[in-house]
């Protein structure tokens, strides 16, 4: 079922005329109220009034993970403090996360395309929705939640861990929709049989699932061991959390990015020029309505292309492709975003501790295993095993502290990871999708 | 009064403790007392070799980690209660055995033990003050 009729089946003339309307009071929004995003349009040469078609949007500048970080935490905020009702964060590069902020009508807004995406998804007003997305800072909690009570379903606020726990509660409430990483769909399915709970014996009819990258296959096997059907949907913490496009269950091809409200863009990511039109390419996506952390061209570093043909079930705004690599190194990890970055951050405000490392990804019983070996230098080295594990110990808790995903330190030999003649290859994800 | 101990960090795969041994063996060094801890990933082996400061040499030209501790190796009467009589002087100095490893002396009949105290100087001191005989570093490089 389409949420909001009128708007997702405007006319593309009329959605574009909206999109330039939307467009021109976002930049000039911007140019007024965020010093740092004024700076960059005046390097670049473009004043607000050089908007006058979809197709300047190119004239703006890119905003990138760096220029967050270089403004942490509230810098790139467009409306005054007391506006803000709401922060999220999300992993940074480095020691500090990213951090975006709503205004009351964002959260609305929010609301509003979570009410879509749930609704495109096949779900409607009478579900009992179980959303084991994280909550706190991680958008994806309670972004979810505020749309499935929008749509009118009964929400069970669930978030993530304690699977035999989640599944007594899907058999108690009679959950019908599930909301969860695609990974943690198929460890609940795991749990289920070492439970002797029959997958049919429960209510559930669908699930949306979205966080983390995955493909066909593990759709089908979603599908076939959950007896559901599986949504693939979008989003990202920087231009809003879940909620910007969204698979439709009529085809499950492709995902409907909510064009009223976000612009997306597939540029050549070494010449930051338009892909021709349905090329793989990285999405970059501009905010049209957020009020408090808008974003002009933000590039996502996620790989996709665009589909711009009419799709069966009426919508006009076009669709992204499922996402099919990164252009920089982040991993997701249990749907938490990680970059190896990060992990060097730890290991080099730890005594002794020497930047040689490697990051091990694994896909043990459908959940991401990642082990950080860590090279023993004789800084750290001791006769006394009880020092060694508890250096471990320290690394894994203060990754853990920093990432919010836990890992297993392995101690390994000097030089056994691999040196390589440019760039160390930091990480070996062995997961198959 | 000390006696050098070297440590070497393995990981837990084949072939690794043959490999030190292969390259002491290479360099002409007798091992003299050796103990092996271990977790599930990794292992700590702990040597007592004739030469401790070419023990460390080759061993870190072949790219291993190694250490240097200083421990006490304490000549144990081989019957009955020698252990015991040790920790008991231990115990009422309140000092702590971080690890410690024996081998059995081929000759004199008597055992030697090596020690890692928490407190190195004031175990020597009890020792000393209890009359338990430590053994000199030449005595056991050279057993």
């Amino acid at each position: 079922m389409i949420w909001n009729e009128e708007f997702e089946t405007l006319p593309r003339e009329a959605l574009e005329a909206l999109q330039l309307k939307r467009l021109k009071n976002l930049v000039e929004r911007v140019y007024t109220a965020v010093p740092y995003y004024r700076n960059k349009m005046d390097q670049a040469g473009v004043k607000p009034t050089d908007i006058r078609s979809l197709a300047d949007l190119r004239k703006l500048p890119f905003t990138t993970k760096e220029d967050l970080r270089l403004n942490y935490p509230f810098g790139l905020f467009a409306v005054p403090f007391d506006k803000v009702v709401r922060i999220h964060a999300s992993s940074g590069t480095t020691g500090k996360p990213t951090v975006v902020g709503y205004t009351k009508n964002d959260i609305d807004a929010w609301a509003e395309l979570m009410a879509r995406t749930l609704s495109a998804g096949g779900a409607h007003a009478g579900d009992v929705v179980h959303n084991a997305y994280g909550y706190g800072l991680f958008t994806g909690g309670l972004g979810a939640h505020y749309g499935a009570e929008r749509l009118g379903a009964a929400v069970i606020p669930i978030s993530g861990g304690n699977s035999k726990r989640q599944i007594m509660l899907m058999q108690d409430f009679g959950s019908t929709v599930l909301l969860c990483t695609p990974s943690y769909a198929l460890n609940l399915a795991d749990v289920m049989k070492e439970m002797n709970v029959d997958p049919k014996s429960l209510k559930l009819r669908v699930g949306l699932f979205g966080a983390e990258p995955w493909s066909e296959n593990m759709r089908q096997e979603i599908e076939a061991r959950l007896n559901i059907k599986a949504i693939d949907i979008f989003g990202l913490s920087e231009v809003m959390g879940p909620g910007v496009a969204s698979e439709c269950i009529e085809e499950k091809h492709g995902l409907h990015v909510f064009e009223d409200y976000f612009i997306p863009e597939i540029i050549n990511p070494e010449t930051f020029e338009p892909v021709p039109h349905g090329e793989l390419g990285e999405l970059v996506f501009t905010t049209l309505t957020k009020e408090a952390f808008p974003v002009i061209r933000y590039r996502t570093k996620d790989l996709s292309r665009l589909i711009t043909e009419p799709c069966s079930c009426g919508r006009t705004f076009h669709r992204m492709q499922r996402i099919t690599g990164r252009t920089d190194d982040m991993l997701i990890i249990r749907g938490v975003n990680v970059f190896p970055s990060q992990i060097e951050h730890v290991l080099m405000s730890i005594e002794g501790v020497e930047p040689h490392y490697q990051i091990m990804v694994d896909r043990q019983a459908s959940l991401d295993i990642m082990e950080v070996q860590v090279e023993v230098s004789e800084d750290i080295f001791s006769d006394e095993i009880k020092v060694l594990e508890k250096l471990g110990k320290r690394i894994e808790r203060e990754i853990k502290d920093l990432l919010g995903v836990s890992c297993k330190v392995k101690l390994v030999e000097p030089k056994t990871i691999q040196r390589s003649e440019g760039k160390a290859k930091r990480v070996i994800d062995n997961r198959k999708l | 009064m000390k006696v050098e101990q070297i440590s070497i960090f393995l990981e837990n795969k084949s072939g690794r403790l043959a490999e030190v041994a292969t390259v002491l063996a290479e360099a002409g060094i007798n091992i003299r007392a050796l103990s092996l801890a271990d977790t599930t990933d990794f292992g700590i082996l702990r040597l007592i070799v004739n030469d401790t400061e070419k023990a460390k040499q080759v061993l870190k030209e072949k790219g291993f980690t190694v250490g240097k501790t200083e421990v006490i190796g304490v000549e144990v009467a081989d019957k009955p209660g020698g252990l015991a009589e040790i920790l008991n002087v231990m115990k009422a100095n309140s000092i702590n055995v971080e690890y410690m490893y024996a081998f059995v002396q081929k000759s004199a009949g008597n055992a030697v033990i090596i020690f890692r105290f928490d407190e190195l100087e004031k175990a020597i001191d009890a020792l000393q003050k209890a009359g338990i005989r430590i053994m000199k570093g030449e005595e056991i490089y050279s057993i």
